[in-house]
């Protein structure tokens, strides 16, 4: 995977294969956060924020793994990592803008169970990126986690206004949603070339 | 925190298969349950070994539930959790090269599946070690059920099989829609929507019972 552009690394991670929509990561807060467009705006930004981190930092991580054959203890020093990067996202959020920090409540440090992040951190390293590489391939995956959410947002918005049976009204009417929405990124799927 | 122990009973397994169901009724650990049930036989191997770090993580944090200081509980859970899933993970890798390579991710990803760290919190860090190993073996046999059923939807509509085996003959058409992402979303929600019409009727007929004798 060395060969490919950053552009296409890029458009894959944000488009083709949407983490949400096509891969499955990070359902929870797509399920739980995307009542409102708002929140889920600042929500989405604060994913892409502890993706960058976090994927930076599992670079360096791995790097050292490898090079002391310690690589069975990957998965516990990257949710270590997640975990300190969402601490750190959390202390700058409540220095710099006090508001979003209360907007966002309960769900910040939940981010650190969003398997987006995680993901992102044992893809590159499955894909053998390198650290630019890794870098936009986070950024792809932040901005579309986000696209997904304020899409989501929009519908559920204005679902709220329509006449839905009680029987399916709330989780089901969302999954629904969801279908429809990934279905209409698999149009996306030519655009890789393969 | 301790003080009381809830005596181990079959509700104690079976509240976690069916009346709290971690999938359908909590709505937890979507990821895996909408990623790796394009087929019955990846859900069953995803719900074996959620089941697996299930059962092993209530065992450890109720073993050691009396000496984790109370700030760093999460942290620890998580480190626990993170064992069981690399013992997995490695243990799959070994034994089933096939499951591995068809669930690839999602294995590692068991991490960050908050039914695990919900079990975690909420039951084996109050109760005895027994009780705990039934409840977890409970909630997976819980999820493992809801991987079955929505794995096994999507495999007979998306692909005619069922476990592999074919099902309706040569001149079935695959409703291929049904094993690709969305069916995921549509099976789900399928689901969902009928056991909610079956409480929706359940609690329409005891009322209709009920009415009489308010009306006497």
């Amino acid at each position: 995977m060395q060969g490919e552009s950053l552009s296409f690394i890029f458009l894959n991670a944000a488009i083709i294969n949407n983490f949400v929509l096509a891969m499955f990561l990070g359902i929870c807060p797509f399920l739980g956060v995307s009542a409102k467009l708002k929140t889920a705006g600042s929500m989405g930004a604060a994913t892409l924020l502890v993706m960058l981190i976090s994927s930076a930092c599992a670079y360096g991580l791995n790097y050292l793994l490898v090079e002391f054959e310690l690589e069975f203890l990957r998965l516990i020093s990257y949710i270590a990592v997640i975990a300190s990067s969402v601490q750190l996202v959390e202390m700058v959020m409540k220095r710099f803008s006090p508001a979003l920090f209360r907007a966002l409540g309960i769900f910040l440090p939940l981010i650190t169970t969003n398997c987006a992040i995680l993901g992102v951190a044992l893809f590159q390293t499955t894909h053998e990126f390198n650290l630019v590489q890794s870098l936009v391939y986070s950024f792809g995956a932040g901005v579309g986690f986000t696209i997904a959410l304020v899409l989501m947002a929009g519908l559920r918005e204005k679902l709220e206004l329509s006449d839905v049976p009680t029987v399916s009204s709330g989780l089901v009417m969302s999954l629904m949603l969801a279908g429809l929405l990934s279905l209409s990124f698999m149009g996306f799927a030519g655009l890789g070339g393969h | 925190m301790d003080s009381k122990q809830t005596p181990i009973t079959m509700d104690t397994f079976l509240a976690q298969v069916w009346r709290d169901n971690p999938v359908f009724v909590m709505a937890l650990g979507m990821c895996p349950v909408l990623a790796v049930t394009s087929s019955a036989t990846n859900g069953l191997a995803m719900g074996i070994a959620s089941t697996f770090v299930l059962i092993g993580s209530n065992l450890l944090v109720s073993m050691l539930r009396k000496l984790i200081p109370k700030q760093v509980r999460i942290a620890t859970y998580i480190v626990i959790i993170a064992t069981f899933v690399t013992m997995v993970d490695y243990i799959l890798q070994a034994m089933a090269p096939a499951i591995y390579a068809a669930l690839g991710a999602f294995i590692q990803l068991i991490v960050v599946n908050c039914i695990i760290l919900g079990r975690a919190e909420a039951y084996a860090s109050k109760n005895g070690v027994l009780a705990s190993v039934v409840n977890g073996a409970g909630t997976g046999a819980g999820f493992t059920l809801a991987l079955l059923l929505l794995g096994g939807v999507r495999e007979i509509l998306g692909a005619g099989t069922l476990f592999g085996i074919d099902l309706f003959g040569p001149h079935f058409q695959p409703w291929l829609v049904m094993i690709l992402p969305p069916g995921g979303f549509f099976a789900l929600g399928a689901w969902l929507l009928l056991f909610s019409w079956l409480k929706q009727r359940k609690t329409r007929r005891a009322e209709l019972k009920g009415e009489p004798l308010h009306a006497g």
